[in-house]
């Protein structure tokens, strides 16, 4: 699993298990919630070039509405977010992709 | 001399004859205008996002092709008088490329670079110890 690059995004919790013995507050408030590590999905993946064919992958970018997400809420980073925005307006010009969706 | 990425729409009501026709001929005009194609890919028919005109569907069609900025100029006149193509995109992609070849370049010399030892993933003997501490020690995270 761990050797898996694609569902990196939770790969590191296991192991994080033994680390915390030293460090964490025993009997502390126990605050449960999960903060999932945000990256961006495309230097994790290594996706060079953002094609506005891709609409799969574009697609989980773009809101129900059909807006695009923004980077606080995909961890995408700054070069990659511009790039995907160039490939959404692209994709909407062609329609492959809506300008606003009727929810 | 430049790279360009068409996609142009065509109308869902044509028939695929008609269809190969306008592929030829289209092809025909890039060749005539001093371009030449390198890859001409049927996407098929889709759904389109939104309607355009009145249709709802399109065959997609993409070409890749080679060529000055006169020939996408003549290429792109020639799509938008014909009445069968409802949409077309038009994207210069030679520098994309290069940029993703540099890029790729890098990576490759960082790896030959990179030491083949990989010390990173001894601690992996936590499988067995894991249950019994998850029972006195809740994830914290």
């Amino acid at each position: 699993m761990p050797g898996q690059r694609g569902n990196s995004r939770n790969a590191g919790r296991p192991s994080s298990g033994p680390r915390r013995e030293g460090g964490g507050p025993p009997g502390g408030p126990r605050k449960q919630f999960f903060r999932r590590r945000k990256v961006c999905k495309f230097c994790d993946e290594k996706i060079d070039v953002i094609d506005y064919k891709d609409v799969k992958l574009i697609g989980q970018f773009v809101a129900e509405r059909g807006k695009i997400l923004p980077r606080r809420l995909t961890g995408t980073c700054s070069a990659h977010q511009h790039a995907l925005t160039t490939a959404i307006k692209r994709a909407r010009n062609i329609a492959l992709l809506p300008f606003a969706a009727v929810v | 001399m430049r790279k360009y990425e068409i996609i142009f729409i065509i109308r869902p009501d044509m028939e695929e004859e008609d269809l190969n026709k306008l592929v030829t001929q289209m092809e025909g005009v890039v060749a005539g205008a001093g371009g030449k194609v390198e890859r001409v890919d049927r996407m098929g028919r889709r759904r389109l996002a939104y309607r355009v005109g009145r249709h709802q569907d399109g065959h997609y069609v993409l070409f890749v092709l080679e060529g000055t900025g006169d020939t996408l100029k003549e290429l792109e006149r020639r799509l938008g008088v014909t009445d069968s193509v409802i949409k077309f995109l038009a994207v210069r992609i030679d520098e994309e490329q290069k940029r993703v070849e540099k890029l790729k370049a890098q990576r490759a010399a960082r790896e030959a670079k990179r030491p083949k030892t990989k010390p990173a993933s001894p601690p992996q003997q936590l499988v067995p110890a894991a249950p019994q501490q998850v029972e006195e020690l809740p994830p914290q995270i």
